[in-house]
């Protein structure tokens, strides 16, 4: 199970990093979603992954006995999903309005030199 | 010592951001909610300042949970003078959008983004959790990218995609560093990090977890190889927002970094030398990039990357002295860069344009203002005895002790560099006589004289602020020590937040 993660972390990571470098703005866009979904199974790997024991303290006991799935890398993930909805609808609008002011998808044309700014 | 009064400041900027969005559309409610909240946030965070002053380190847990385990607020000296920075800031910047920009852009909610945005900045300042800190900084952006688009013309949209792009990508590799390192310690909380980083013992998974924090802040910092989105994007947004991102949005990437090295990744020669490498680079290419500019903001844009480096350098050499600069050349730098941003919208209005090879003639039209505006930018340029020049002498001290001649030489060329250009600026900008008289399109004479004194007022209160700094300089000179001294010995800070549990 860790060692399927690691291999979908790097694969995540290198896929979004290589579309971050590509001129496109969709690739762009589809890089960052990449990046960040690597970067959420990564605290999730990394939060130590625990199969069935819930951190639940039996009754009998005032202290956890032994190992326990950690709950606060999937607050984390939880957090940073909702985070980068948000960031990503944002990305989206923006880059949807580029493409009807600009009219084109390549990152390189957006140099209007307009020195008259408000 | 625990004192709920510490999250004031944040709920003050929350609950004036919620009633403004209550009066969505009533553009003059909205002004003067925004100035009255301001004023407020003011109160709020001189009363916070001076009570960490008397008291030292306050402590907030959240919802009770006892401190490494639930979510810690923690105003120490550093925190507090920052808070109130922001704050003096927020009210200037609060006051002068208020009359420079158009309806159009209020009627979009500018004011209510705008107080989620210094709410973040007070949040970041505040918090003692890492994950928290993102969570702030995600605050921060997103309220950003809002007041950097709004509007929607052609060279803000762009600008906006190079903004948003680096700093997601930012908050990528900050929040990759925090994954690894709950991994590698099993905590969030910042003191017990500090505790907890220690007893790691592969130090070198700590240095390359160090390397995330120190890109993700630094792209947030504009430092040497990753600033290239902020003299693409600062210029296009009204000018009002421009000062906020310019004196604010850049520092606290500085104080974040701070915080982390000072904390969690003690500095070691590696990164010292590092961040020493990109400070110097950070000096020479802003100044340079700032020599060829002919349009004043994008002018200014390159000096904010030039002063960073100065920063940063001083962080690379980590000494009590090379912190009390960088520590005052922090207070100095967010006055002057938001009051310059204002200084540019001013010019604007007054002449119509930012281009230096149209403007002129500013100082036979309007000397009362251009002598308020000399003084600011005699204290960026650091003539003594303004508060450019303080923060200065102890960078040179820290250099000089450290052997760091390289550094030096940069500290000189940077500021001789900023003179120069700023100089060039005045000549420019105030005595030139205007190439063509009858282009030049004065917005402000036909405004009322309140609306003129609202659009003034905002420079005036930054540069009494920045010429309290200058001159009453042994007070922030003693605020400076006490912080230093805070964040070169940590252990008051961890003890404040985590208590008497250690022992």
């Amino acid at each position: 199970m860790e060692l399927l993660l690691v291999i979908i972390i790097g694969l995540l990571y290198a896929s979004g990093v290589y579309l971050i470098l590509r001129r496109s703005m969709v690739k762009l866009l589809l890089g960052i979603m990449l990046l960040g979904n690597g970067t959420n199974i990564l605290i999730f790997l990394l939060g130590k992954i625990t199969k069935g024991s819930p951190p639940v303290i039996n009754e009998a006991y005032k202290v956890f006995q032994d190992i326990y799935a950690d709950p606060i890398p999937q607050a984390l993930i939880l957090t940073a999903i909702v985070i980068s909805f948000a960031l990503t609808s944002f990305a989206i609008v923006l880059l949807k309005r580029v493409y009807a002011l600009v009219d084109s998808d390549d990152l390189d044309d957006l140099n209007t030199p307009e020195e008259e700014d408000l | 010592m625990i004192d709920n009064h510490i999250l004031a400041p944040i709920f003050v900027q929350l609950f004036t951001a919620i009633a403004q969005l209550m009066f969505w559309r009533k553009t003059v409610t909205q002004r003067f909610l925004s100035v009255g909240g301001s004023i407020i946030g003011l109160l709020v965070a001189i009363r916070l300042f001076t009570r960490v002053q008397a008291d030292g380190i306050l402590t907030m847990n959240a919802a009770n949970w006892d401190a490494p385990f639930g979510i810690v607020f923690v105003a120490d000296a550093f925190s507090a003078t920052l808070v109130l920075l922001t704050s003096i800031a927020g009210v200037a910047v609060s006051l002068f959008s208020s009359v420079s920009l158009s309806r159009q852009r209020m009627l979009y909610g500018y004011f209510p983004i705008f107080h989620f945005l210094i709410m973040g900045l007070q949040g970041a300042f505040l918090t003692g959790d890492i994950f928290n800190l993102y969570v702030f900084f995600e605050v921060i952006i997103i309220s950003s990218f809002v007041l950097m688009t709004l509007g929607g013309r052609k060279a803000q949209l762009e600008g906006a995609v190079k903004y948003m792009a680096m700093n997601i990508l930012a908050s990528m590799f900050f929040l990759t560093g925090i994954g690894i390192l709950y991994g590698i310690t099993g905590t969030l909380n910042m003191a017990d990090l500090a505790l907890k980083i220690q007893l790691v013992q592969n130090k070198t998974l700590v240095g390359i977890t160090s390397c995330f924090f120190i890109i993700g802040f630094g792209i947030k910092s504009a430092v040497f190889p990753l600033y290239y989105w902020l003299p693409s994007s600062y210029h296009t947004p009204p000018s009002a927002v421009a000062a906020t991102f310019g004196g604010l949005l850049t520092k606290v990437g500085i104080y974040a970094l701070i915080r982390v090295l000072s904390l969690i990744f003690i500095p070691d020669d590696f990164t010292r030398t590092l961040l020493m490498g990109i400070a110097v680079m950070t000096i020479i290419t802003g100044a340079f990039g700032a020599l060829i500019k002919t349009n004043v903001r994008r002018l200014f844009s390159y000096l904010i990357v030039c002063h960073i480096g100065f920063m940063v350098g001083g962080i690379a050499m980590f000494t009590k002295i090379a912190l009390m600069g960088t520590v005052f050349y922090l207070i100095h730098d967010i006055m002057v860069k938001t009051n310059m941003f204002l200084i540019a919208g001013l010019i604007r209005q007054l002449r119509g344009t930012l281009d230096m090879g149209k403007l002129g003639g500013l100082y036979r039209d309007y000397p009362k203002i251009s002598l308020m505006i000399a003084i600011v930018l005699f204290s960026l340029v650091g003539i003594p005895p303004l508060s450019g020049f303080w923060p200065k002498i102890f960078l040179f001290q820290g250099a000089f002790e450290m052997h760091h001649y390289f550094f030096a030489a940069a500290l000189i060329i940077g500021s001789f560099i900023t003179l120069y250009v700023i100089a060039k600026m005045w000549s420019q900008v105030f005595w030139k006589n205007p190439p063509q008289e009858d282009l030049l399109d004065d917005r402000f004479a036909p405004m009322r004289p309140y609306r003129k004194l609202l659009m003034v007022l905002p420079i005036l209160i930054l540069g009494v602020v920045t010429l309290y700094v200058g001159l009453n300089a042994e007070a922030i000179i003693n605020i400076t020590d006490k912080i230093s001294s805070q964040l070169m010995d940590n252990s008051e800070y961890i003890e404040a937040v985590l208590g008497d549990k250690t022992n």
